[in-house]
C-alpha cells in the first residue's frame, strides 16, 4: 500500500476521524488557556492539575466498581475533570489568600495528586497500569460520546478564554490594575482556573496528563519567539497546536508510536527549530531595513491591535 | 428666592482612616479630603504609607477602622464604585512576561470596568487619543517591553487617561525617569489639571510637578503630619 492510500484509508477510518476531531480540538483550545498561564508565569499550573485529574480517574474507577458497571472506567473522564476543576480552584485559592505561595502550592497539590492516585486505583482493585492510558494519553480509545464531550468543553474553553479575553488579558498583565479599574477579579481568576482544568480534562486523551502542560504551553513558547502582540501570540499558538496535533497522530498512524509522547516531541522540536531560525530571519530583516533606510524610503509598520 | 447651599461630594474623603499590616499599623488616623479640581501631593519618607494610602483608596488594601469615599460612595462597597470616573497609574508595571504585548494592548485595559468586559465602542480612536496625550502617537502597534522605563510610565499613565477620569490617583510618577521624561510628565498633568481633573500624587518631592500642585499633605510612619496649600498659582490660573 503506497503512502497516498495508506493516508486515505486513514481519514476514511472511523476511530482515526474520531481521533482526529478530538486532536484538532484539543490542538486549538489548550493554547488559548496556555497563553493565560504562561503571561501569569504559571506555566506549570497544567501540569499540576493533570496530576490531580489522576487522583479523579481513580476515583471515578472506585465509583464505577462500587456502582458495578461492566466498565469500571466509564466514570474515569468525569471524576478527572471533577477533581480538575476543584484542584484549579483550591490552587487559586491559596494563591489570592497568600497563606502559601502559588508554586508551594502548585507542588502540594501535584504530589497529593499523583499520589492519590496510584493509591486510590489500588484501593478500586485496579492497578497501576490501568492509569498508563490517562497518564500518556489514548486517543485511539476515543467513541462518540468522548467525541460530544471534547466539543462541548471545547467551545466552553473558546467562550471564555477568547469572548472574556480584554478582561482576561487586563488581569493577567496585571492584576492590581484590573482590580483598581472595578474589574470582577475573584470571579476572572476561577474563571481561568476553571477553564484551565477543563482544558487538562480534555487534553488528558490526546497527551495524557503527563504531557498535558506541554499542548498547553509548548505552543505559546514557540508563538512567543514570532509574535508581535498578545491576540496574534495566542492566535499563532492555536495554529500551531493544531498543526502539531494532526502532524503527531498522522505519523502514530505509520508508526507505531505515542500519539502524546509524539505530539509533545514535535511541538518541542518545533520550537529548537524557531528559536534556531529566528536570530538569523531577524539578522536578514535587519539587513533589508537597513538597506531601505540608506535608500530613504520608510519602514514603520506598526498597526494597532486592541485585544 | 435663593436656591440652597449644595456641598458638592469630594472626589476622595477619608474618616479616620487605620490600615495594618500584621500587627503593625501602616496608616494611623487618616482624615483627607480633596475637592473636585484639586492637585494634591502626597509626600513623605520611604515607608511613610504613601502608596498604602492610595491603594487603600482604591479598596487594594483592607481597612483596619474608619472609611474611604470616592465621590461619595465607600470604597468597601466595591460594585457601587463609579469606577469609571476613577483613573490609577500605578508606580511601576513589569513588562518582562514572555507574552509580547503592544502599546495598544496595554492601554485598552483601562477601558474596562466591572459593567464592561470588553472595550467599548470607539475604543481603538481613544487608545491612540491617549498615546497622543503622553507623548506616544504612532507607537500603538509597538511591543511594550521593548520601550525604556519613561516611555513604558507613560504607556501606564495612558492606560489612565483612556478611561477619562475625573480623579487620578498617581504612585511616584518621577520615579526613574530621566529629565525629558519628567518633563513630559509634568506637561501632560498640567493640560489634565488645567481640564478641571482632580489629581491625587505620591511623591518624594515635588520637582518638576511643583507648578501643578495646588496642596501637599505630609505623611510621616503613617499619620498625616502636615498640610500646606501652595502659595504659588499653579500653572498661573490663580
Amino acid at each position: 500500500m503506497d503512502f497516498v492510500s495508506t493516508l486515505s484509508a486513514m481519514f476514511e477510518s472511523p476511530l482515526m476521524q474520531r481521533a482526529l476531531i478530538i486532536a484538532i480540538l484539543v490542538g486549538t483550545t489548550a493554547p488559548i488557556i496556555g497563553t493565560y498561564l504562561v503571561q501569569r508565569r504559571l506555566a506549570l499550573l497544567g501540569d499540576g492539575i493533570g496530576h490531580v485529574a489522576l487522583t479523579g480517574v481513580a476515583m471515578g474507577w472506585l465509583a464505577g466498581s462500587a456502582a458495578g458497571f461492566d466498565s469500571v472506567g466509564a466514570l474515569a473522564v468525569p471524576g478527572a475533570m471533577v477533581a480538575a476543576v476543584v484542584g484549579a480552584v483550591l490552587i487559586e485559592v491559596a494563591r489570592e489568600k497568600g497563606r502559601t505561595s502559588a508554586d508551594v502550592a502548585l507542588a502540594l497539590l501535584s504530589y497529593g495528586g499523583i499520589a492519590g492516585g496510584v493509591l486510590l486505583m489500588g484501593i478500586a482493585g485496579g492497578t497501576s497500569a490501568n492509569l498508563t492510558g490517562y497518564l500518556f494519553g489514548s486517543i485511539s480509545t476515543v467513541n462518540m460520546l468522548d467525541v460530544w464531550l471534547t466539543v462541548g468543553l471545547a467551545g466552553l474553553i473558546v467562550a471564555v478564554g477568547i469572548g472574556l479575553r480584554p478582561a482576561l488579558f487586563s488581569l493577567c498583565q496585571d492584576e492590581e490594575f484590573a482590580r483598581a479599574t472595578g474589574l470582577p477579579v475573584r470571579t476572572l481568576n476561577i474563571a481561568i482556573a476553571v477553564t484551565a482544568a477543563l482544558t487538562v480534562s480534555v487534553s488528558m486523551r490526546v497527551v495524557g496528563v503527563l504531557l498535558v502542560s506541554a499542548l498547553m504551553i509548548v505552543p505559546v513558547a514557540i508563538a512567543q519567539l514570532v509574535a508581535t502582540s498578545f491576540r496574534s501570540t495566542m492566535a499563532v499558538a492555536m495554529l500551531i497546536g493544531t498543526s502539531v496535533c494532526i502532524a503527531g497522530l498522522t505519523t502514530t498512524y505509520f508508526q507505531p508510536l505515542s500519539p502524546g509522547a509524539t505530539i509533545a516531541v514535535l511541538a518541542i522540536g518545533l520550537y529548537v527549530l524557531v528559536a534556531f531560525l529566528r536570530p538569523l530571519i531577524g539578522r536578514r530583516g535587519r539587513t533589508v531595513q537597513a538597506k531601505l533606510n540608506t535608500s530613504g524610503k520608510t519602514t514603520t509598520t506598526t498597526t494597532a491591535q486592541a485585544p | 428666592m435663593p436656591s440652597p447651599l449644595v456641598t458638592p461630594t469630594p472626589a476622595v474623603r477619608t474618616r479616620d482612616l487605620s490600615v495594618n499590616f500584621g500587627t503593625g499599623r501602616v496608616l494611623d488616623g487618616i482624615t483627607l479630603h480633596i475637592e473636585d479640581g484639586e492637585a494634591v501631593a502626597l509626600l513623605g519618607a520611604n515607608g511613610s504609607g504613601k502608596t498604602t494610602l492610595l491603594k487603600a483608596l482604591l479598596g487594594l488594601v483592607p481597612l483596619e477602622h474608619g472609611t474611604a469615599e470616592l465621590y461619595g460612595v465607600d470604597v468597601a462597597r466595591r460594585r457601587l464604585l463609579p469606577w469609571d470616573r476613577v483613573g490609577y497609574v500605578p508606580q511601576r508595571v513589569g513588562f518582562t512576561s514572555g507574552v509580547p504585548a503592544t502599546a495598544a494592548e496595554v492601554v485598552a485595559s483601562g477601558l474596562l470596568s466591572n459593567r464592561r468586559l470588553r472595550p467599548v465602542a470607539q475604543s481603538r480612536r481613544r487608545i491612540l487619543a491617549a498615546l497622543e496625550q503622553v507623548g506616544l502617537a504612532g507607537r500603538a502597534g509597538e511591543r511594550v517591553h521593548t520601550f525604556s522605563g519613561g516611555q513604558q510610565q507613560r504607556v501606564l499613565m495612558a492606560r489612565a487617561l483612556v478611561r477619562r477620569p475625573d480623579v487620578l490617583l498617581i504612585d511616584e510618577p518621577l520615579a526613574g525617569l530621566d529629565v525629558e521624561s519628567r518633563e513630559s510628565l509634568a506637561g501632560t498633568l498640567s493640560a489634565l489639571r488645567r481640564a478641571g481633573s482632580t489629581l491625587l500624587i505620591v511623591l518624594h518631592e515635588l520637582g518638576e510637578l511643583e507648578p501643578v500642585i495646588t496642596r501637599s499633605v505630609i505623611l510621616q510612619r503613617g499619620r498625616m503630619v502636615h498640610e500646606r496649600v501652595a502659595v504659588s498659582s499653579p500653572d498661573g490660573q490663580w
